[in-house]
């Protein structure tokens, strides 16, 4: 079957202002909101419309975490995914971990595309894809912002410093998604009922035979330095006076 | 303990990004630093001989394959990796060349990777933005086998000229993949600074409201000799191409002067400019978050004041 396997993680919400534990041990995640990382919202929206184009038969989305990550792929399953895999995993899970799990996941299910998202936004490593993809001995396409299936291969635009590039690379592949890729559904009531009965299994990261290990231990985490607060000017002319004053003009 | 750092060039096949000089500097942190910097080309001389003049770098190493007339990560994170054993680190740029390159090495390597690296603490701790940037995240690795990086460009000085490292060519025996093909690159070509190591940059957001509109900035833009960037609603909306987006999905910069122009600030697009020296906001609501990092604020309709402005010069 054509298959296509979206990686799905819970991260807290876009629009949450973050706070640092006074500890230093992380950030406040009690009573705060949590999503699917936008990005991989973005990569499933792809794999949707893919499917619906009839480039593929069936979406499973994939989720390496807690128990509360559940939530995220019933979400998922809301937005049209057909089936959900949640791997049980404690602590934090990093870029090689998570990577290593999806793989597993991928010579199970045999996909012809892996669509991650390019960063997830709470520790903005951006490594699990190319990570995937490395240990798969596969293509990555990052960052895209166009994609076209045919015969076999992918077409895909991707969003680079200097401009956009076009790759071309053979399936199965791994691609992350930025942010102009598209823009996600919204999730409807009827679809939330539906997902309730859709397929989600469980498994572990032992029964997968993969070894959950932090290489990059946690030290502490400290607010961002804040700038001073700045003065304001009444118009152009004091503006470009103030400027002038700093030197900078 | 000494730190033995292979640093991956980035380049253009002719010159070289300004994000390796960045790069060494990052590396000189480490003690008693021995860095070399390896040039994956096609033809790598003219490249080599400009790394070659960066003060600190102690070795240049081509690798010289027509497989790398473009930078594909599948065909030279291989190369890369075979040319590794010998060091402690592997750094390379936090651009879209070195993210999406490194993490493929480091996988190759077992090795962990600390993304985007604002400060070398020890060989073995780094400081790093997460959570765009309002968290600083201090991580320590364990010791064993290497640590592969991307380095912050913005957190780093260039490292200076007037070097004269020795260039040898390497040579690997690695089977190179075919399953990534280039097809092409389009950039908008423009005369006006690179954006990432400009001096000063102008920015416009959502308020510009057309391609058109964006041109008042190019004006002011052109007179300071500035670069011109965006916020993502206005590369969104199609006002400006995605190559302009400034922010923790476009570009990190940190420029001596960022004039921010009909752009909220939002927090992730605040996380693109925290290093700026100064910044200067334009806004027509007094009570737009930008505010709150802006050094100079002017509370108006930019429509007015940018021409103002401009005048004034
Ligand atoms: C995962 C993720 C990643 C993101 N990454 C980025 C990123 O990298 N970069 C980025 O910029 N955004 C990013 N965003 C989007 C960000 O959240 C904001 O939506 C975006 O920055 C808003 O752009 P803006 O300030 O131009 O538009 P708006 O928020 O609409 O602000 C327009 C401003 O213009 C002012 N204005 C209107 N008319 C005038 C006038 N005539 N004169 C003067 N002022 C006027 C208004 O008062 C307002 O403050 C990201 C979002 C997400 C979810
Ligand atoms: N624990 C995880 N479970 C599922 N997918 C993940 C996980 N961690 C990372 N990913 C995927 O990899 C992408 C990049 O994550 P990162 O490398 O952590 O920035 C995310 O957008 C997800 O698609």
């Amino acid at each position: 079957m054509k298959r296509i396997l979206v990686g799905i993680k819970r991260v807290v919400d876009y629009n949450v202002r973050i706070r640092v534990k006074p500890d230093g041990s992380g950030v406040v995640t009690d009573g705060v909101k949590m999503s699917i990382n936008p990005f991989d919202e973005i990569a499933l929206e792809e794999a949707l419309r893919i499917k619906e184009r009839g480039g593929a038969e069936e979406v499973v989305v994939a989720t390496i975490g807690p128990a509360e990550t559940q939530q995220q792929l019933r979400t998922a399953l809301a937005m049209g995914a057909d089936r959900a895999l949640h791997v049980q995993a404690d602590g934090i899970v990093e870029p090689l971990v998570a990577a290593r799990a999806l793989l597993k996941l991928v010579e199970r299910e045999q996909p012809l595309l892996v669509i991650l998202g390019k960063q997830a936004i709470d520790d903005d490593n951006g490594q699990t894809g190319q990570v995937l993809a490395a240990l798969w001995n596969r293509p990555q396409a990052t960052y895209a912002s166009k994609l076209e299936l045919k015969d076999g291969t992918a077409r895909v635009t991707r969003e680079v410093d200097a401009g956009l590039e076009t790759l071309e690379v053979d399936l199965p592949a791994v691609i992350t998604t930025d942010l102009r890729l598209n823009e996600p559904r919204y999730v409807k009531l009827p679809d939330i009922m539906k997902a309730k009965k859709k397929p989600l299994e469980t498994l572990t990261l032992s029964a997968l035979g993969v070894q959950q290990r932090q290489q990059l231990k946690v030290v502490r985490f400290e607010p961002p330095p804040q700038r001073q607060k700045g003065i304001k000017v009444r118009d152009a002319a004091e503006l470009v006076d103030a400027l002038k004053k700093k030197g900078l003009l | 303990m000494t730190a033995k750092i292979l640093i991956i060039a980035e380049h253009d096949g002719s010159k070289l990004n300004p994000s390796t000089a960045r790069c060494v500097t990052c590396a000189c942190a480490l003690p008693e630093a021995q860095i070399t910097v390896v040039v994956c080309a096609a033809e790598a001389a003219a490249v080599a001989a400009q790394v070659a003049q960066l003060a600190g770098v102690g070795r240049v190493l081509t690798l010289e394959h027509p497989a790398n007339a473009h930078a594909l990560a599948a065909v030279q994170a291989p190369q890369v990796v075979a040319i590794a054993a010998p060091f402690t680190h592997v750094l390379g740029p936090s651009t879209t060349f070195g993210k999406d390159l490194m993490a493929r090495v480091a996988a190759l390597l077992d090795a962990p990777q600390v993304s985007d690296i604002m400060a070398i603490e020890s060989p073995t701790r780094f400081r790093r933005p997460v959570y765009a940037g309002n968290a600083i995240l201090t991580v320590e690795a364990s010791g064993e086998g290497k640590v592969v990086g991307t380095v912050r460009t913005a957190s780093f000085e260039a490292a200076a000229g007037g070097g004269s490292a020795p260039i040898e060519k390497a040579a690997v025996e690695v089977a190179l993949p075919t399953h990534t093909r280039f097809v092409s690159v389009s950039a908008a070509r423009s005369d006006r600074p690179d954006l990432q190591s400009a001096a000063r940059v102008i920015s416009g957001g959502r308020a510009l409201g057309s391609a058109e509109g964006f041109k008042l900035l190019y004006s002011l833009a052109d007179k300071l000799g500035a670069a011109v960037g965006a916020s993502r609603a206005a590369v969104d909306a199609g006002y400006a191409p995605n190559e302009m987006q400034v922010g923790q999905t476009g570009k990190i910069i940190a420029p001596e002067l960022y004039v921010a122009i009909g752009i909220s600030g939002a927090i992730q697009h605040l996380t693109g400019i925290k290093d700026a020296r100064t910044i200067v906001a334009i806004n027509k609501d007094s009570e737009a978050p930008i505010f709150e990092v802006a050094d100079i604020g002017l509370v108006g309709d930019l429509f007015q004041i940018v021409p103002e402005i401009e005048r004034l010069l």
